[in-house]
């Protein structure tokens, strides 16, 4: 280790970025264990070694939540992990998780800049390395300050709501989270697979936000069990946090979506990673896998539930994507993996209707090829249909991965929370506060489907905020005043 | 965390299961389901909150076992608890004074009808009832039904108690009698739902039926319960599960409970199994 500490910049440019080890694709395809498999420690070493510790790191600021990057990599390279570990958790609660399913190549190591001539550093897997140090090496839950005698209710154990919860309950205030689901984690826990994420890595982390003082109830929906305004005039609670993420899955609205054999990319998850259909008949929940499933959209989830039915014994699986290669929302890792794995790509493609059989299970689905226009609104090129190009695929499973948006339930009964069109939560982007008295929000709740790090980003700005606030620092602003701001922001 | 506080057998099949749940006893009104796991590593169903006591805090259950999830419950024995228990979901009954109506219960179906056909008189309406079963032995809460109805029809599929009929035949006896009915509510298995809507609808009077497709969340993340009404796709465990009767695509729920058929006979029979080793 020594050496690689001594070793002058131009020995270091020339070592090349360290491969990740994984799971053989061919043996992978019939096992839900962690396809990644993480650095050895050599190989660790090396990667680290990489890191020109810049005086103005870029790498930092592609990070949402500006984690401290050459200062954790330098603690590593001296072989110091207790000051790597917490010089991470400084400013990232989650840091297993992070290193596992952030979109390093568009945040982080986009910034890079050994990114600028090659390849750039690997941060995302030495946040791995030194996180997963960590969950074997469990440290004593740190001092907590005297109780303020505020009482919180954060509402979703996402990422969002573990992070605002974590850091509300480091400031002393009571914090208690509703999740609706029977287990807390949010997508971490329903959404992302076993294989990218396994979940006693999630469970380590929600822990750890217990071991906080945090209490978490299960089963308890809000908008149904409480509503937002209960909590705050009823049930005591100073403030609200809603991380409530955007779980509401979209259909396309076609002839033949409700045949036996479609599914949401929600509910096929839901079954085979919260539910563990996965182990059925051991675990009770069950699942259907077609012989041939063609999954529609090309996002994270779509490489997921891709990657679950191959898993699940499906003979062929495609990505059906009305856009082409360029335009893929999902991580460049994953795609590459999911190509590894056989998963077939069947760009510039878009279903037009769901064929049935006498029995009402699906049998074909017919599409149109696509062509791509001039840039839309978000600047991306506007897929247009081509003319007489219909076509039809033998198919007997059709999984929807369109997009989700926030689940309205959480606002029944609770007026004065003002929403986008789109069901998304007006918040001001630098504090989370709401249009709602004492109601702070983060997360997809408020982005519309985004990344486990931004709703933690989210969480702790509000964390904060709350914190100013029930402190007296600020009186709580008007909801016209909150409109303003976050139109501004 | 959810004890079972109250157990009775209403039938060999039929069980009633009273747990302790204050928060969901609290806000539960009639027409409201919630959603149970038995066991951790157990599934996810819905059953319809049959009663209710906000001063002890109590939630009754009344199911039938057929199959794996259901027979487990069914197990279940005062000071048990269950894994998880989350409520009430889905939207109440629009309870009004409607004037005449009518409470048809077909089967396990008796256990939602009763706190509707309770509201409905507590509203003030006059409350006719119709409950059904295939046989006397699966029959209950006649009693219950009667104290809450002005007037009860009793029938049995084989004639065993009661009239010998399926409910639609007094049903329809009802409507062509030219008693002036406002509304119709109908519980029960879906096909015979199915029936109740094929008989009431020439009659024009609104139908009302409780649908009981596949769940999993319950609170409108999966669309695993969604079914086409009037045209258009719903999620019956947030939009529902009450539907104007004459609008549901019966066939097209018909189909969808049968997605699992072969997953649920294997599940079944590998807990009788386990069950007949002493498992
Ligand atoms: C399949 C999939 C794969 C993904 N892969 C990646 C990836 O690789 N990298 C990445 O960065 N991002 C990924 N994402 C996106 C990322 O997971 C989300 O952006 C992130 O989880 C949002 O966090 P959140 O806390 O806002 O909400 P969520 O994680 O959605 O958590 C919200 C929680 O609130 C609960 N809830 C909802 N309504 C209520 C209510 N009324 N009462 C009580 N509780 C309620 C929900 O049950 C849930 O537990 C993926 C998403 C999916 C679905
Ligand atoms: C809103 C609602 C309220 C209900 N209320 C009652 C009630 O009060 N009493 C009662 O006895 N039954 C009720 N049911 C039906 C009950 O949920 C099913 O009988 C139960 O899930 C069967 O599970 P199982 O494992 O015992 O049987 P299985 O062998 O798994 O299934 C038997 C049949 O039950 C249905 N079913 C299976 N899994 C589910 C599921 N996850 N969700 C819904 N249906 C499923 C299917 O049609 C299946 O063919 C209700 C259903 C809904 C949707
Ligand atoms: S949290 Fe994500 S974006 Fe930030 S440094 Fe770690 S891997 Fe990169
Ligand atoms: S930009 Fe790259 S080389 Fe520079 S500090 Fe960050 S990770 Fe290291
Ligand atoms: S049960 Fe999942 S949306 Fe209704």
């Amino acid at each position: 280790m020594s050496e690689t500490k001594s070793i002058s910049q131009q020995e270091r440019v020339k070592i090349p970025r360290q491969k990740m080890p994984t799971q053989e694709a061919s043996v992978r395809v019939r096992n839900f264990n962690e396809v990644a498999l993480g650095y050895p420690e050599e190989t660790a070493m090396r990667e680290a070694a990489r890191c020109l510790q810049c005086k103005r790191p870029k790498c930092v600021e592609g990070c949402p939540v500006e984690v401290d990057i050459p200062a954790f990599i330098e603690r590593l390279r001296e072989a110091d992990l207790p000051g790597a570990v917490q010089s991470l958790k400084k400013d990232n609660n989650l840091p297993a998780i992070c290193g596992r399913v952030c979109p390093q190549e568009t945040q982080c190591e986009a910034l890079c800049v050994l990114g600028k001539k090659g390849e750039p550093v690997a941060i995302g897997r030495l946040e791995r390395y030194v996180a997963d140090w960590d969950l074997t090496h469990p440290s004593p839950p740190p001092e907590l300050p005297p109780p303020s005698g505020k009482k919180v209710a954060v509402i979703g154990s996402g990422p969002a709501g573990l992070t605002c919860a974590g850091d509300l309950a480091r400031y002393g205030h009571q914090v208690t989270i509703f999740e609706s689901l029977h287990a807390p984690g949010g997508v971490l826990i329903y959404g992302i697979p076993e294989f990218r994420l396994p979940k006693h890595i999630v469970h380590a982390e929600v822990n750890y936000v217990r071991s906080l003082g945090v209490e978490i109830r299960l089963n308890e929906v809000i908008g149904k069990t409480y509503t937002l305004d209960e909590l705050l005039n009823e049930q005591g609670y100073d403030a609200i946090f809603l991380g409530t993420g955007a779980g509401l899955p979209m259909f396309m609205h076609i002839p033949g979506e409700n045949y036996n054999g479609v599914y949401s990319a929600n509910e096929f998850l839901t079954r085979v990673n919260l539910m563990k259909a996965y182990l059925f008949p051991n675990w009770d929940t069950p699942v259907k896998v077609g012989r041939k499933v063609a999954v529609v959209g090309a996002g994270n989830v779509a490489m997921d539930a891709s990657r679950c039915a191959l898993r699940l014994g499906a003979d062929e699986v495609h990505i059906v994507y009305r856009r082409s290669r360029e335009e893929v929302p999902a991580r460049a890792e994953e795609v590459h993996h999911a190509e590894e794995e056989g998963i077939i790509f069947d760009f510039l493609t878009n279903p037009v209707e769901i064929y049935g059989d006498e029995k009402g299970w699906v049998r074909g689905m017919r599409c149109i090829r696509m062509k791509l226009g001039e840039p839309d609104a978000s600047g991306r090129r506007r897929p247009l249909p081509i003319e007489n190009s219909e076509f039809d695929m033998d198919v007997d499973m059709v999984i929807m991965a369109l997009g989700t948006r926030p689940n309205p339930l959480v606002f029944a009964d609770s007026g004065g929370l003002e929403r986008t069109r789109h069901g998304t939560v007006v918040a001001d982007e630098r504090t989370g506060r709401t249009t709602k008295d004492r109601v702070w929000a983060g997360g997809d709740i408020v982005t519309g489907a985004a990344t486990v790090i931004s709703a933690m980003g989210a969480g702790k700005r509000a964390a904060a905020d709350i914190d100013r606030f029930l402190r007296g620092e600020e009186a709580p602003v008007s909801r016209a005043e909150a409109a303003i701001r976050a139109g501004a922001s | 965390m959810y004890e079972i506080v109250a157990r009775e057998e209403l039938a060999p099949v039929t069980k009633l299961l009273e747990i302790r749940a204050p928060a969901v006893a609290r806000k539960a009104q009639a027409g409201q389901f919630v959603i149970v796991r038995v066991h951790e590593e157990g599934e996810r169903i819905p059953l319809t909150i049959a009663d209710y006591d906000r001063e002890r805090g109590t939630i009754t259950l009344v199911f039938q076992e057929v199959g794996k999830t259901t027979m487990h419950l069914g197990t279940k024995q005062v000071g048990e608890c269950l894994a998880s228990f989350t409520g009430p979901l889905g939207l109440p009954s629009e309870i009004e004074r409607y004037g005449t109506v009518l409470c048809v219960g077909g089967g396990v179906g008796i256990a939602p009808i009763y706190p509707i056909a309770r509201a409905l008189r507590e509203a003030g309406n006059t409350v006719l009832s119709i409950i059904g079963a295939r046989s006397k032995d699966l029959l209950f809460w006649e009693e219950k039904m009667r104290a809450v109805s002005d007037e009860l029809i009793v029938c049995t599929d084989d004639g065993s108690y009661g009239r010998k009929a399926l409910v639609t035949i007094p049903l329809k006896e009802m409507l062509e009698g030219g008693r002036s009915i406002d509304r119709i509510w109908a519980i029960g298995p879906a096909i015979m739902m199915k029936f109740c809507a094929l008989t009431t609808q020439p009659f024009g009077v609104p139908l009302i039926v409780s649908l009981n497709s596949i769940m999993v969340d319950g609170t409108g993340m999966c669309g695993a319960c969604r079914v086409e009404v009037g045209g258009q796709t719903r999620f019956v465990c947030v939009d529902g599960p009450e539907f104007d009767g004459h609008q549901v695509d019966w066939d097209q729920l018909l189909a969808r409970q049968r997605i699992y058929l072969e997953q649920e006979k294997q599940a079944l029979e590998l807990w009788q199994h386990g069950h007949a080793c002493g498992h």
